[in-house]
């Protein structure tokens, strides 16, 4: 114990980090993903979209001291206000000042891009892994079931849930992870098709360990990083899709500063008010952009085999 | 646009898998999944039906009816048998064309689908071809020029296209080249036509374009084109960023191989080598593309439509939505899902037909 870190005093953080004969398990994997930042670092572009991510969620967490304004507060005397100092993005029809309602509306941003994500992510994994995995019927009839949700478009299906479900925030959600978890399975199965057959995984069956948990604390981790890098390529459709929801009046509904539902008031007055339907339409631009920009940058990291090809 | 290489790696995917080489059996195969995949369709739009907070019973006799009413009705309708027996009933109607009545235009539901489709395939088959025509000489270039800017310009258009809200798109193209053009409208406003031109064509095709040509109305052949240009543009702008990016790839694949090199050594032009050898057999991966691009250009024009007032299949399936109209909405659901597996399934065969190698 003492001598490591004493080596680790002698060689500072950076060679331990970089050591070719790490000394833990948990030194390889800091090390491991050290050696994926310097090269996410070189890549200027990710570094951008990650900034743009970084400042969204810095946005959303601070909005209360960012935003100048309630985002609900009407001021029907100041309505439909062009740039101003006191007003840096215009008012709305409401009086409502656009660059708090932007700012606010950040968090429903995150909020839906978050929870399309922890729902679809693992209902993909779980349904890839385990047709991977188990093979057979059990394959044929998952893998079935996967490309008639791929078979659907995506937007189309998502309109009809949400005139089933009615409108609003939550089941727009419901309906963008419904549509979204198809392309997880996909990605899971082919993962665990390839390693299924690896002489670890007989190793850990040789050694008695079930089905489950095979799947679960073998094969899962595995499948995680081409599944991140596709989650997050993935979230720029979700902003899109939840915005085109919102702008067609399916998603939040009003008063929420939902930025697609906020295109779809500022619409009403486009031709002679245009800022009103512009601003958050770079919003949801620039933020779209940003995964973006991180998702490809991820995949160049982790997933060197697809890189370079788009 | 992931999705769309999900369904690109799935073709390919489909003819690899294949132990026997006898066309007959992969015809068969690929009817038995475009079968089964259809079938599917009709579950899940049947379990959407079903699934409505709206008791169709008491949308038709209202809460105050008696009891013996609301039993009645229920019988009538068939939602008092076991809900299989229903889905059967449902396949079987949906199999001789009946979607049920829309509630908001009184009309069978496949007759409304009927009236506002071709709207839908006039406006996706133009913007396809804006966004062949351009995308694939881009893509040839980027991928020759690799690294160099035409490959930056495609990166830009590819991620613009992929980050842009195509209905925000829509509306600043109007507002710029409509609205606000300094030097009176560019292009003309929402719609199909300018209002006094309307209901005079017949619509013998429902695609403005041909029924006017052939009508011999040159007028209004030219207003129904110049309506399309802004929102074909804007919807072959994300069919462009498609095409082009995966023309890239497909050609750096291509100049990358060994027959390239022999035939610049023969003293091949440059030209040929791109434009014939290599582009020739990208042929085949890019119709799958292109397909595919068309399809999801179907579903993209749902936005557009509602931007432009555009009265295609889209604006029918938003109007309805909004209206509750659930048979109307199941019904255009439906039909979206179905041409999206038929282009599908034509992809498919498509593929096999031209690439020898597939056969």
């Amino acid at each position: 114990m003492s001598g490591e870190s004493e080596s680790l005093q002698a060689l500072g953080w950076r060679a331990w980090l970089l050591s070719s004969s790490p000394r833990s398990r948990n030194q390889a994997r800091l090390g491991r993903f050290y050696i994926a930042w310097l090269s996410f670092r070189s890549n200027h572009l990710a570094m951008l979209g990650l900034g743009i991510v970084l400042a969204l969620i810095f946005m959303a967490v601070f909005a209360p001291l960012i935003a100048p304004y309630d985002p609900n507060a009407q001021v029907l005397a100041d309505r439909l206000q062009y740039f101003s100092a006191e007003h840096w993005f215009g008012t709305d029809d409401f009086g409502r000042d656009i660059f708090s309602r932007i700012v606010y509306g950040s968090r429903l941003t995150l909020y839906i891009v978050i929870l399309v994500a922890i729902i679809a992510a693992p209902i993909g994994l779980a349904v890839g892994t385990t047709a991977g995995y188990l093979g057979g019927w059990v394959d044929k009839v998952l893998m079935r079931i996967t490309d008639i949700f791929l078979a659907f478009p995506k937007l189309v299906l998502a309109l009809a849930l949400v005139s089933a479900l009615g409108p609003g925030i939550e089941n727009a959600i419901i309906a963008i992870a419904i549509t979204s978890w198809p392309p997880y399975a996909r990605i899971a199965r082919a993962e665990t098709i390839t390693i299924r057959n690896s002489d670890f995984i007989s190793a850990v069956r040789l050694q008695g360990a079930g089905r489950l948990r095979i799947i679960w604390s073998h094969i899962v981790p595995l499948c995680t990083s081409s599944l991140i890098v596709r989650v997050t390529l993935d979230m720029a459709g979700i902003i899109l899709t939840a915005a085109g929801l919102g702008f067609l009046g399916l998603g939040a509904q009003p008063p929420l500063p939902e930025w697609g539902a906020m295109i779809s008031a500022g619409r009403k007055v486009l031709l002679d008010q245009w800022w009103v339907a512009t601003v958050p339409g770079i919003a949801i631009f620039i933020v779209s952009l940003g995964f973006n920009l991180l998702g490809d940058g991820l995949r160049d990291v982790l997933d060197p085999k697809s890189g370079g090809q788009s | 646009m992931t999705n769309q290489t999900d369904r690109l790696s799935r073709a390919g995917a489909g003819f690899k898998g294949l132990s026997l080489p006898s066309p007959l059996r992969t015809v068969v195969n690929l009817i038995t999944t475009v079968l089964l995949t259809f079938l599917g369709l009709l579950l899940v739009t049947f379990i959407i039906g079903r699934v409505v907070p709206i008791d169709p019973v008491l949308a038709i006799v209202g809460d105050r009816a008696p009891e013996n009413v609301v039993e009645r009705v229920r019988e009538e309708l068939g939602l008092n048998l076991p809900l299989y027996q229903q889905f059967f009933i449902y396949v079987w109607n949906v199999l001789q064309g009946d979607l049920g009545n829309s509630v908001l235009t009184a009309n069978p539901v496949l007759e409304d689908i009927k009236r506002v489709f071709p709207a839908t395939l006039e406006l996706a088959t133009v913007a396809t071809f804006f966004g062949v025509i351009l995308g694939v000489p881009m893509g040839v270039l980027a991928g020759v020029y690799q690294g160099r800017w035409p490959d930056q310009v495609i990166r830009v258009v590819g991620l613009l296209g992929y980050s842009i809200p195509v209905f925000w798109l829509g509306l600043m193209g109007l507002l710029i080249f409509y609205a606000r053009w300094p030097w009176g409208e560019l292009v003309p406003g929402p719609g199909r036509l300018d209002v006094f031109f309307d209901g005079l064509v017949d619509p013998v095709t429902g695609v403005l374009l041909i029924d006017s040509a052939m009508a011999g109305e040159w007028e209004i052949f030219w207003n129904a084109a110049w309506h399309l240009v802004l929102p074909a543009s804007i919807l072959g702008y994300f069919s462009l960023a498609y095409i082009s990016r995966m023309t890239r790839s497909f050609m750096l694949e291509q100049l990358s191989q060994e027959y390239i090199t022999t035939a610049r050594v023969k003293g091949v032009p440059e030209w040929r080598v791109i434009w014939v050898h290599a582009l020739g057999n990208v042929r085949v991966p890019l119709v799958t593309v292109i397909a595919l691009s068309y399809a999801n250009l179907l579903e993209g024009s749902v936005l557009t439509e509602i931007v432009f007032s555009w009265p295609g299949l889209g604006y029918y399936l938003t109007q309805s939505l909004l209206n509750a109209d659930m048979n109307a909405v199941l019904g255009a659901t439906m039909v979206v899902g179905a041409v999206f597996i038929g282009i599908n399934l034509l992809s498919d065969l498509l593929y096999k037909l031209l690439d020898p190698r597939a056969r």
